[in-house]
């Protein structure tokens, strides 16, 4: 039997025994930001303790800067401008490598990990954050940890961590136009629920996943987490390999072909064993919209929302409190919700490929005239290369806000959120209560594709009549 | 059994029931109170925008209940802690007082957090769980010991058994929960795992 990516990874990082699950394991990366660091800063001066290895730590700022007026300092809000501050102070003090607001590179952490080559196959990485699982496309082993292992990493780069088990997906069939990356997932996480992860590493096979593009499958990988699964990734392939080559921090000359020598060694044996298989045929596929409370809670835009009645007795619970939420009619149809604000961008759709898709349906319309909609690059460079196309006039003239690199409306700890009951149409990560910054505020998330056409309908509409 | 002070062997003291399932970490604690540089005063925050209404009146959520105040046992549901991976959710919880948390299943960031703070995590059966819930909130004065190295809750007469991670439930037990003095050790080992793996100078 062969090994899975997963295992070699592992094995190769592995730096002793603990205990008889768990492992000391090397973190080959570690990806910094302002929220879930400074207290991680804080443990090692108490301690006396120094960086470990400076070189294997990135940091950016993303969570709570502003997406207007981000280089005004100092910030309106005392709380954000301290802990900028803050992450300045400590990756100047502990000499780390810093993208920060004077940075072209600044730009949300997950973004910014691949953009610049950091983010390669056959690696560990972490980050506090539990998006990390994004940079698992690139046929890494990348998790979210707290700020105490974050701590453990800046002083040892390593982690007390457990293996995982490994759940091949295997997405076959043909993807139907209108379904993007974020529809596949969304529909993976809706038909093996939130915790039907819990547990594993995703592996996303198979011939559906080997087409799409690296920033299509960073989509995928990023809502690993959704499904309760704490890694998700894809093994590398030629795709990888291509969309590697003169990244600033990639191998280069010789090393680059030595590098994908061993890349290729990395990715899963033909006859590799797993501890889970799950196939699902993408072939009749409609676009996925969620309707509730948990990225589980997801129907096709043109299916009706549950009825209780024919729900596990497990899940009653959670779809009544999501109706509570939420207002919806037990049955009724998604399509056709007056929306009140749409947002494109975050780790899982802030790259160039989303806005570009989204571009494609804004182009020559206009966002009804209730919709406030925002656009968001997910990185500086991500907002240049729009530019450069011409896509921020498409956007703006449609009637979008065109913003700075940052979270944004995702998770609402810049000035971006939502008020009072306010639907929005978002292509981030999470519907949870609360998520876009006003306890009361109600979330869809669907591709940047789909935002984009109920911007402009006004309503969930479904894109394939905007394409 | 242990002579490390930082050995958790028993968690003694009343619950709290909070039935539910998948409740994340957004609603633990709201992403605005991560704006700050320490976890000190997140206690008083814990399901913040759960616990008051929009006038400021208090719900009835189990945390504002006078009759649950001084709970060490957190008793929740299936999947708990899922979502963000911020510290601040296990943070929070155990600066208003809870010592350990019995539930169906928990979120694996969130399971790790709580490891990683010496909060100690068991598992049982759905119809188990059910039956705490129901326990607590008809009779809040309700002593429970949770014993780790039985793996069991106790409680009036009962005894029940848990499980939990076995490598939490390890570290837990021999004082290794806060894992970085374990970590630091191991060094030529980890200066060969850092040679052999490529870097980013």
């Amino acid at each position: 039997m062969g090994k899975n990516l997963f295992n070699k990874v592992w094995d190769l990082h592995k730096v002793a025994s603990l205990s008889e699950t768990r492992d000391q394991l090397f973190i080959a990366l570690h990806l910094v930001h302002e929220v879930t660091s400074p207290q991680a800063f804080q443990a090692l001066r108490e301690r006396g303790l120094k960086i470990k290895y400076p070189e294997r730590v990135v940091s950016t700022v993303d969570h709570i800067v502003p997406t207007q007026d981000q280089l005004i300092r100092p910030y309106r809000d005392d709380l954000a401008e301290q802990m900028l501050q803050a992450i300045e102070q400590n990756t100047k003090d502990f000499g780390l490598r810093f993208f920060g607001l004077d940075s072209d590179s600044q730009g949300i952490v997950h973004i910014i990990g691949p953009e610049n080559g950091f983010t390669q196959p056959g690696i560990t990485i972490a980050c506090g954050d539990s998006h990390t699982s994004t940079h698992g496309a690139f046929g890494a082993i990348a998790f979210g940890i707290g700020t105490s292992q974050v701590r453990d990493v800046l002083a040892t780069q390593t982690l007390a961590f457990e293996r995982l088990k490994v759940r091949k997906i295997d997405l076959t069939g043909t993807r139907p136009r209108g379904i993007y990356a974020k529809d596949l997932i969304i529909k993976i996480i809706a038909e093996l629920g939130v915790r039907g992860g819990l547990g594993y590493a995703y592996e996303f096979a198979g011939p559906v996943i080997h087409a799409l593009s690296m920033e299509e499958r960073m989509t995928v990988c990023n809502m690993a987490i959704e499904g309760g699964a704490r890694a998700g990734y894809v093994n590398p392939d030629q795709i990888t390999f291509d969309y590697l080559e003169g990244r600033p921090f990639s191998p280069k000359g010789a090393k680059f072909a030595e590098a994908v020598a061993h890349w290729k060694s990395m990715a899963s044996d033909p006859d590799a064993d797993y501890d889970d298989v799950y196939t699902l045929d993408v072939t009749s596929m409609s676009p996925m919209v969620t309707w509730g409370i948990t990225p589980g809670q997801a129907i096709a835009v043109d299916q009706t929302m549950p009825v209780i009645a024919e729900l596990d007795e497990a899940d009653v619970e959670i779809t009544e409190k999501a109706y509570e939420h939420m207002g919806f009619e037990e049955g009724g149809k998604i399509e056709g919700k007056k929306i009140d604000v749409a947002f494109i961008g975050s780790c899982t759709n802030g790259r160039i490929s989303d806005f570009r898709a989204a571009a494609e349906v804004v182009k020559g319309r206009k966002v009804a005239s209730h919709v406030t909609a925002l656009a968001v690059p997910g990185s500086r460079k991500v907002k240049q290369q729009a530019e450069a196309e011409g896509l921020d006039k498409i956007f703006t003239e449609a009637g979008f806000q065109w913003r700075q690199a940052g979270c944004s409306m995702c998770l609402a700890m810049n000035p971006d959120k939502l008020t009072g009951r306010q639907l929005s149409a978002s292509s981030s990560n999470r519907n949870f209560i609360g998520r876009q910054g006003t306890p009361k505020g109600r979330t869809l998330l669907m591709s940047p594709a789909m935002v984009a056409a109920a911007a402009v309908e006004g309503a969930v509409a479904d894109v394939r009549n905007f394409i | 059994m242990s002579a490390n002070p930082a050995a958790i062997t028993t968690i003694q003291g009343r619950a709290i029931p909070l039935p539910g399932n998948d409740i994340d970490t957004d609603r633990i604690i709201p992403a605005r109170y991560l704006r700050s540089v320490t976890f000190e005063g997140l206690g008083t925050e814990v399901f913040k925008d759960e616990r008051f209404n929009d006038d400021g009146s208090k719900t009835d959520h189990p945390f504002n209940d006078a009759k649950y105040e001084g709970a060490a046992i957190l008793i929740a549901g299936r999947n708990f802690g899922c979502g963000s991976s911020r510290e601040h959710a296990p943070q929070a919880i155990m600066r208003f007082g809870i010592k350990a948390i019995i539930g169906e299943s928990f979120a694996e960031i969130f399971a790790g957090n709580c490891t990683s703070i010496g909060i100690p995590l068991c598992t049982t059966d759905e119809a188990t769980i059910a039956g705490l819930h129901k326990l607590v909130q008809s009779d809040p004065q309700v002593e429970f010991t949770i014993d780790l190295e039985a793996k069991t809750v106790s409680y009036r007469d009962k005894t029940i058994s848990i499980d939990m991670n076995p490598a939490a439930r390890t570290a837990l037990l021999a004082g290794t929960w806060n894992t970085l003095d374990e970590l630091l050790q191991n060094e030529a080992a980890i200066e060969e795992v850092h040679r052999r793996l490529p870097s980013f100078v």
